[in-house]
């Protein structure tokens, strides 16, 4: 690693690349499997014309959006209207640089030495991804005000109401979770639990269940999906938007389901580690590469995302407003303490 | 600080990507103009008036108030959940005093109804 330019541009930018392109084709893949359960879970076939089983339909949606005319309509504020669409995808794009998707490795032998199969590993991890993911609520309000739509507006003003509503209590069951593993550094979050050799889901549960009842709220799936509610809303704060630009709302609620399920594996699932990373007689499970780990706990929430919308009716807003705010943040905030008392009393949880 | 390089990169990246991939699609897609195909949705009907001349609740001015509160206090959770273990019962005591007075404007709010969606 002589030359610099290798190790500070070329090396990042070829991650870069391959992140941005596995979490794309995941975002399209993922609206497939979610048509193909739903399908299933309702006795249902799904799509099944384009390739064998359906395979390339995601492709060909992607193709189709590509070359779908783009209305903007006449009475929004331009400016804004084009810029919202790009507000609410880059968040969701950045917040990969740093999840950890596994540990050191070598690709097999491809490699001399072992690399991070991640971007960078930065000491305030879960803080900018917590700080990166809110910005992307300036793209919903603003999507929904610059239309001109009084959907669009209806919609816009309730996404943001419920996305900064459940940041709070989502905050707080982080911050339980924080103090077992005593540091923000994401990947010091999974070597926490190896130390532990218990994965923070036993004695962080109740911030668990707190962090992924407001992680469905944050990316506004069911049951909690008021701001694009059909039913009364049209779509919601993307009513007026057509072709790419409606494309990119669609890619950033795929894409931010996919972080809200990888930091969830990473805070309180051991990340890329395997169940019970310290008893020796399950040391047979080590075959399977940790990035595999990593990706089946991923795949494991993803599935419960569309296993709810399969199951879950719809919350009414004053509902959802009351069980933010009377229920969660009293619970994650006496969680909170609970724990810390706990990390207290047992000298830490390492 | 050089962890943080790939991050910045991925910043350019992220934000450029939208963009980029908008410019090419608007030189491939299709296009004709239609008066009636530019106007703000509305069920089919003309619209009756602009959506921006609109007022709406207050209430969500409330919640943003309430999680501009709420919010702050995370900020502060942050570096007493990393050093707790270095405040040790001082640290916790402390924060149960700051969280305990919190508790108090939480519970006004809650009887003065600002937290009820009517």
């Amino acid at each position: 690693m002589g030359n610099p330019w290798i190790a500070f541009l070329v090396v990042p930018l070829v991650k870069i690349v391959v992140i941005l392109l596995v979490v794309i084709l995941m975002a399209a893949y993922l609206s497939y499997f979610e048509r193909k359960i739903l399908a299933y879970m309702q006795i249902r076939i799904g799509p099944n014309r384009v390739g064998p089983r359906g395979w390339l339909q995601p492709i060909a949606d992607a193709l189709k959006l590509f070359v779908k005319e783009d209305i903007i309509p006449s009475r929004a504020e331009k400016f804004v209207y084009i810029v919202a669409p790009a507000l609410i995808t880059a968040p969701a794009l950045v917040v990969f640089s740093v999840i950890p998707f596994g540990a050191d490795t070598t690709f097999f032998g491809l490699l001399k030495q072992p690399i991070p199969p991640y971007l960078t590993d930065i000491n305030i991890g879960i803080l900018f991804i917590l700080g990166v993911s809110s910005v992307g609520v300036y793209g919903v309000i603003l999507g929904g005000w610059a239309s001109n739509n009084k959907f669009s507006l209806m919609g816009g003003l309730r996404s943001a109401a419920q996305l900064v509503s459940y940041e709070v209590p989502m905050g707080f069951s982080v911050i339980a979770v924080l103090l077992m593993a005593g540091s923000l550094s994401m990947v010091k979050f999974v070597e926490a639990q190896k130390q532990a050799g218990v994965w923070f889901i036993f004695p962080g549960i109740v911030a668990f269940f707190i962090y992924f009842v407001c992680g469905i709220a944050e990316t506004n799936r069911n049951p909690f999906d008021l701001p694009e509610a059909e039913s009364e809303l049209v779509a919601g704060f993307h009513t007026e938007y057509s072709g790419m630009k409606w494309a990119f709302y669609f890619l950033a609620e795929y894409a931010n389901m996919v972080v809200i399920s990888s930091v969830a594996t990473v805070l309180v699932l051991g990340g890329w580690l395997r169940p019970f990373p310290n008893v020796a007689a399950l040391a047979f499970l080590d075959v399977i590469p940790p990035f595999i780990w990593f990706a089946a706990k991923v795949g494991f929430f993803l599935f419960c995302y569309i296993w709810f919308r399969g199951t879950f009716p719809r919350y009414r807003f004053d509902q959802l407003m009351a069980l933010g705010w009377k229920v969660l943040l009293p619970v994650s905030l006496a969680n909170l303490l609970v724990v810390a008392l706990g990390v207290l009393l047992m000298g830490g949880a390492r | 600080m050089t962890e943080y390089i790939p991050v910045l990169l991925f910043i350019v990246v992220a934000i450029a990507f939208p963009f980029v991939t908008l410019a090419i699609a608007w030189l491939v897609r299709a296009g004709r103009y239609d008066p009636v195909k530019v106007e703000p949705y509305e069920c089919g009907n003309p619209i009756t008036s602009e959506a921006h001349d609109h007022r709406f609740s207050v209430r969500y001015y409330l919640i943003a108030v309430l999680f501009v509160v709420f919010d702050v206090e995370t900020v502060f959770l942050f570096p007493w959940a990393v050093m707790l273990r270095k405040l040790a019962l001082f640290g916790f005591v402390e924060m149960v005093v700051f969280l305990a007075i919190l508790v108090v404007g939480y519970v006004y709010a809650w009887r003065r109804g600002a937290l009820q969606w009517v």
